[in-house]
């Protein structure tokens, strides 16, 4: 997901007879199905896993821009351009949106920058892998969209309203996304051979990073069980995981690729697929920073950053100019 | 039908050739600006950006999709676009330049949009009826690229030490590029007297004003007209056009036929 392995704080969900008064009228709230806004009382540990959990999800937003934007030059038509920068001038929208729910909870946008700056902050492993052809494009917005998507719609009803209706914005985009994506593959498969054999290439790359973005199995963890007491997240990874498995490999078949999983069938008794484990080590390495692009894309929005200091700075000289004249003219 | 609205007197080679020139403009500069996509000093400005490139491509495809049409060889836009060479290309030297750091964008931007601006009012007026649709259709966009190049420079003209000194310094350095958005030849003569351009001289007085209007709230001061370059209306480009070029049509050369 966009928000991986997002750590709460405690060592295990209280009931409600355990909680003070006013943790306990949180609480039925929250499983009422209430919403909580950015002015109520709320616990440390929730403001703080939201925290979290929305500043990577901006983060990834962001992130996000460098490899889909490593094509925009290089796209095959003007058309096609134009469906990519849109789409990734979406993802920066995304961003803005979430870095401003977050900020409703007591962060400013400077210190969520900070922290993804040193490190402290994550975003999600997916965007550390490279964009290789012009398929990768397609299948970044059919796989990772589509993936972002199987988490986000149920975050339409997580209990934080800012962040909830930030989703409900969201998600139309990303639905879209995925299938102009799913369209420039449909496309590409039913040209000359080399055009299906490039997106062949990019699902094989592709796939297992996409299973990979929900995350290791979370069942018995504290973190999952007590956010989804909290209501800000709703499903185990590896229902999502099963899920997408489920929806995506009918599309596969139908583009005629082959996805690159030899476990891979259909369980007529689960009514879902059998697939084959991710390579864990691998994912824990990209979240370590030992990924293909961990270090260029952090550089990347780090260099952004510093560089742009001049330009951030002489807007601010240029507003205290103006205040100043106008307090003058007064 | 592709003709039928022209009078039979204007030379459609020269429609062609005026319609490439502004195509290409818009392209040139769209690939440029989207060259920051992911890079900008803020996200606002990405977005920005964006939405910029957006409408330059937007553009792009309408007025090279025209000039398919009226030079009636069964070329659209893409092929326009992705299959030509640096010597086919039209666009002014000024769009092709580097992007240099986020302060020498502005400025391209800034003296690219005042003339944009003027040249696109005027062609609301068109005596051809497709160019005056298409003008009118992109005259908003382009009034907000200027208002928003404009304030920009303003702001960061009259900003800190620093901004003042990189705006200054970009403005002098893309000062020598924007002599041949005046200069017209017998092309557009032959368009201005049938009243379907503008003369490129004639735009000169405006484009002045709007520029020195922003310098002087800026704080910046104009370069001397000195030595201008120019080229690239007649196909001679300097060197970053190939750069430009071999990215954009990558694609479309290396997979000769194929349907994206
Ligand atoms: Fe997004
Ligand atoms: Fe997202
Ligand atoms: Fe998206």
């Amino acid at each position: 997901m966009y928000a991986q392995m997002v750590k709460t704080d405690g060592t295990r969900v209280r009931s409600l007879d355990e909680m003070e008064p006013h943790e306990r009228a949180f609480q039925e709230r929250v499983d009422a199905g209430q919403k909580i806004e950015p002015k109520e009382w709320m616990p440390d540990g929730y403001r703080k896993t939201l925290v979290r959990q929305i500043s990577q999800h901006a983060h990834s937003e962001i992130v996000g821009q460098l490899p889909e934007g490593n094509w925009i030059s290089r796209a095959p038509t003007l058309e096609r351009k134009a469906i990519l920068l849109a789409k990734v001038q979406d993802e920066a929208g995304h961003g803005l949106y979430l870095y401003c729910a977050a900020e409703t909870l007591g962060i400013s946008r400077d210190e969520m920058y900070e922290q993804l700056h040193s490190g402290k902050a994550k975003y999600s492993s997916i965007f550390n892998y490279p964009t290789l052809t012009w398929a990768d494009i397609g299948a970044i917005g059919w796989l990772v969209d589509g993936a972002a998507i199987m988490n986000q719609v149920p975050l339409q009803r997580c209990s934080y309203g800012p962040y909830a209706r930030a989703m409900v914005r969201i998600c139309k985009e990303e639905s879209f996304h995925q299938r102009q994506g799913f369209d420039a593959l449909m496309r590409m498969v039913k040209g000359i051979p080399a055009q299906k054999a490039m997106v062949q290439d990019a699902l094989n790359r592709w796939w297992w990073p996409s299973l990979m973005m929900f995350g290791p199995s979370d069942d018995a963890s504290v973190h999952s069980v007590q956010s989804m007491a909290w209501k800000i997240k709703q499903n185990s990874n590896d229902e999502l995981r099963q899920k997408f498995v489920d929806q995506t490999v009918p599309q596969a078949e139908y583009l005629g690729l082959t996805v690159p999983d030899p476990d891979l069938k259909w369980n007529e008794e689960k009514g879902g697929y059998d697939f084959g484990e991710p390579d864990w080590e691998e994912f824990f390495n990209v979240i370590a920073g030992n990924g293909p692009c961990n270090a260029e894309r952090l550089n990347a929005r780090k260099q952004a950053w510093d560089d742009g200091a001049w330009f951030r700075d002489g807007l601010t000289a240029h507003a205290q100019k103006t205040a100043a004249h106008s307090v003058a003219a007064e | 039908m592709a003709t039928a609205t022209l009078e039979p007197d204007v030379d459609q080679s020269a429609l062609f050739e005026f319609l490439l020139r502004i195509g290409d403009n818009a392209l040139i500069l769209g690939h440029r600006v989207s060259e920051w996509c992911g890079h900008a000093p803020a996200l606002e400005e990405d977005i920005a950006l964006a939405n910029t490139a957006l409408d330059l491509i937007g553009q792009t495809q309408l007025w090279l999709g025209l000039a398919g049409e009226v030079e009636g060889e069964g070329r659209s836009a893409d092929n326009l676009a992705y299959l030509r060479d640096g010597f086919e290309f039209r666009n002014i030297l000024l769009v092709e330049r580097p992007n240099g750091d986020y302060g020498k964008t502005l400025m391209r931007q800034f003296l690219f949009d005042a003339w944009h601006y003027l040249l696109l009012k005027a062609l609301k007026g068109s005596a051809e009826k497709r160019i005056a649709d298409i003008a009118e259709k992109t005259f908003k966009e382009v009034s907000y690229h200027l208002n928003r190049s404009r304030d920009l420079v303003i702001r960061l003209g009259d900003g800190s030490a620093e901004s003042h000194r990189r705006m200054q310094e970009a403005l002098d350095d893309l000062w020598p590029y924007t002599g041949e958005m005046f200069v017209g030849d017998t092309i557009d003569a032959a368009l201005a007297g049938a009243g379907i351009i503008p003369a490129p001289q004639s735009l000169k007085i405006g484009w002045d004003e709007i520029v020195a209007d922003a310098l002087s709230e800026s704080t910046l001061v104009k370069p001397a007209d000195g030595y201008m370059h120019k080229g690239g209306r007649r196909g001679v480009h300097t060197e970053h056009l190939g750069y430009i070029l071999s990215e954009l049509q990558f694609l479309q050369r290396a997979y000769p036929g194929a349907v994206w």
